[in-house]
């Protein structure tokens, strides 16, 4: 029969809760499979296999007694590097924090905690979440399971590849321009990032405040959703969380999995379709394939037009490296992280600035200049100030769409993962992955990614958007998809093997 | 016409407390230029009257309760410090004087 790694968290999350398998069998099998292929895939940072195992014995305890427990408890998880983690060693992939162990958990972290997911370690990312193909983390890349010579995406292409390769069943990411939909879509596995507002930025090591959004990567809608229950909800510490009900998700995701979506209607964004900003045509090819089967399911599909949506790159390429370049001003050397040339003659000033460029890599040194730049005197109207105004054209955009339609959709990106060092030689041709996702990071609504279909052999994501706390329609839209594959897209990865290992050596970069 | 200058750039990174090396103030003036040019396609858009949008939500005035809270123990707040001495971190100087 199938193995533990091949079930999905639900199955888990019913067998562990029914006593047909236990807590530390299930964690226990991904740590393993963690060790036989994570040496290829190269997709955490770091593993805390007492960490996990202990928490799975609390859960086998717990079921032993008889205790009512949360719908995923005994799960196993995997945690983006840039959620800080109690004890756990945490450093947003960059040298900077090389050795920190926060004093301190983030709220989704507590929240994972409570609900007694045991956590299997922290996954990679291009370093502050800055990137599109997890090629800038300080450390290692980590490499697609699809093709071990190209990229998982980026920036949470540990988390993503750590699903896709089966080495845990769910994983948290973190989405500021589409960190969380573009891995998913290029490993071919279920990613969403909610609202912004709906989960907690609090231990979120701060990339973009106005847009960073912490979510749910697993293999199907389903799963995704009961982790994004379990993360979400207002939380007093984060002033910018939404004092409201979570969106109803694992009720949608069940919905849209009975294959129906007769009445639902689904925007096709008209800018999308058109010149330079097209996707490549194997993207496109199984985009439609996946309308035409959403159709079949009885959606209707309606054009829409979003003519803003062509200055969303732009636009995020003056907000987010604007609040970077504020936001990476705490690595000054003093109170935690790197220090560096402290010769015990130097100025804090010089200490600073050698802290800093032996600390950062070049995506985040660009950024923080880029930023300066942009907030310095006499520029901050033009550029971030203008900004923040096209950004409100952007979600009139939104609006205005879904005045007609219950939700949007698109490809996830225009391309699938490419090759490694094919895109990191020009900057704005690696932006160009998040063409597609980032609208919905400047409106602010809820977006996931879930598998459509293959192009050259590997995955293509769909992306659906929602309105404002309307998460659900995505969830329902995507499961509603699921349903017409016989087999999940992220079931039919090619197996990792010792004999890729060895190519890995000669096609990894 | 390129829009930012190398020396802009070494400029910029002085202010930002980056101490860079000439190469990378080589690659980064040219990248740098390509993004601020696709930036100003951002000057034909008419903002006239236009509100910013910085929350999916907005929202006003958060407030709390005005109560005292625990507080990060300070042995745990000194833990992470490169350099600490006496319970407190200790820095370079900061004043222009020989240490």
């Amino acid at each position: 029969m199938s193995r533990i790694i091949d079930k999905t968290a639900a199955e888990l999350a019913a067998d562990i809760r029914d006593g047909r398998l236990t807590s530390v069998e299930v964690t226990t099998a991904f740590l393993d499979r963690i060790d036989a292929v994570d040496g290829t895939v190269k997709a955490f940072l770091h593993v805390d296999r007492d960490g996990a195992l202990a928490t799975a014995r609390e859960v086998d305890e717990a079921v032993a007694r008889g205790e009512a427990l949360g719908p995923l408890a005994g799960v196993p998880v995997a945690v983006k590097d840039v959620v800080v983690t109690k004890g756990m060693p945490t450093t947003a992939a960059s040298k900077i924090l090389e050795g920190w162990i926060p004093p301190y958990d983030a709220t989704i972290v507590e929240r994972i905690k409570a609900a007694k997911l045991p956590i299997l370690g922290k996954t990679n990312m291009d370093e502050f979440a800055m990137g599109s193909s997890t090629e800038y983390s300080a450390y290692f890349k980590t490499v697609n399971p699809w093709d071990t010579g190209r990229i998982p995406g980026g920036s949470g292409g540990g988390s993503a590849a750590a699903v896709a390769a089966k080495m845990a069943p769910l994983a948290i990411g973190t989405d500021t321009g589409g960190s969380i939909r573009q891995p998913g879509a290029v490993t071919g596995t279920f990613g969403a990032k909610p609202t912004y507002g709906g989960n907690s930025r609090y231990g979120l090591i701060a990339f973009s405040s106005s847009l960073d959004t912490p979510g749910p990567v697993s293999r199907n809608a389903l799963d995704g959703a009961l982790l994004h229950e379990v993360i979400s909800g207002h939380d007093p510490r984060d002033s910018t969380s939404i004092d409201a009900p979570v969106p109803p998700v694992v009720e949608a995701a069940r919905l849209g999995a009975t294959g129906d979506l007769s009445g639902v209607k689904l925007g096709v964004v008209k800018e999308f379709k058109e010149g330079a900003d097209a996707a490549e045509p194997g993207v496109v090819a199984a985009y439609e394939a996946g309308l035409e089967q959403l159709v079949k399911l009885g959606a209707e599909l309606v054009e829409v037009s979003c003519p803003s949506f062509a200055y969303a790159l732009p636009t995020y390429y003056l907000i987010a490296p604007s609040e970077a370049s504020s936001n990476l001003a705490r690595y000054d050397g003093v109170r935690y992280g790197l220090r560096a040339g402290d010769d015990g003659k130097r100025s804090l000033e010089e200490v600073m600035s050698l802290t800093r460029e032996a600390g950062f890599g070049p995506e985040v040194k660009r950024r923080i200049i880029l930023g300066t730049y942009a907030l310095s005197a006499g520029y901050v109207d033009a550029f971030y100030g203008k900004a923040q105004k096209v950004r409100t054209l952007i979600k009139q955009d939104f609006e205005k769409a879904f005045e007609q339609v219950d939700a949007l959709v698109s490809p996830t990106t225009p391309f699938i993962a490419f090759e490694f060092g094919a895109r990191t030689g020009d900057p704005y041709q690696m932006y160009l992955a998040d063409l597609y996702t980032i609208p919905t990071n400047m409106y602010g609504g809820p977006g996931v990614s879930v598998p459509v279909g293959l192009s050259e052999g590997m995955p293509v994501g769909l992306q659906v958007m929602g309105p404002v706390l309307g998460d659900d329609i995505t969830y329902r839209v995507a499961a509603a998809l699921e349903s017409t594959q016989d087999v999940l897209l992220a079931d039919t990865a090619p197996e990792i093997s010792a004999q890729r290992f060895t190519s890995f050596d000669e096609g990894g970069k | 016409m390129s829009t930012i200058s190398r020396e802009e750039v070494a400029h910029l990174a002085r202010l930002a407390r980056l101490e860079v090396t000439d190469e990378e103030l080589d690659a980064f003036a040219g990248q740098l230029d390509v993004i601020l040019q696709s930036m100003k396609t951002l000057a034909e858009v008419d903002t006239d009257g236009v509100q910013p949008t910085s929350h999916a939500v907005p929202l006003v005035n958060v407030f709390r309760e005005d109560q005292p809270q625990p507080s990060l123990p300070r042995d745990a707040a000194l833990a992470g410090g490169p350099d600490t001495f006496e319970d407190r971190f200790r820095v370079p100087r900061i004043l222009d004087e020989e240490a």
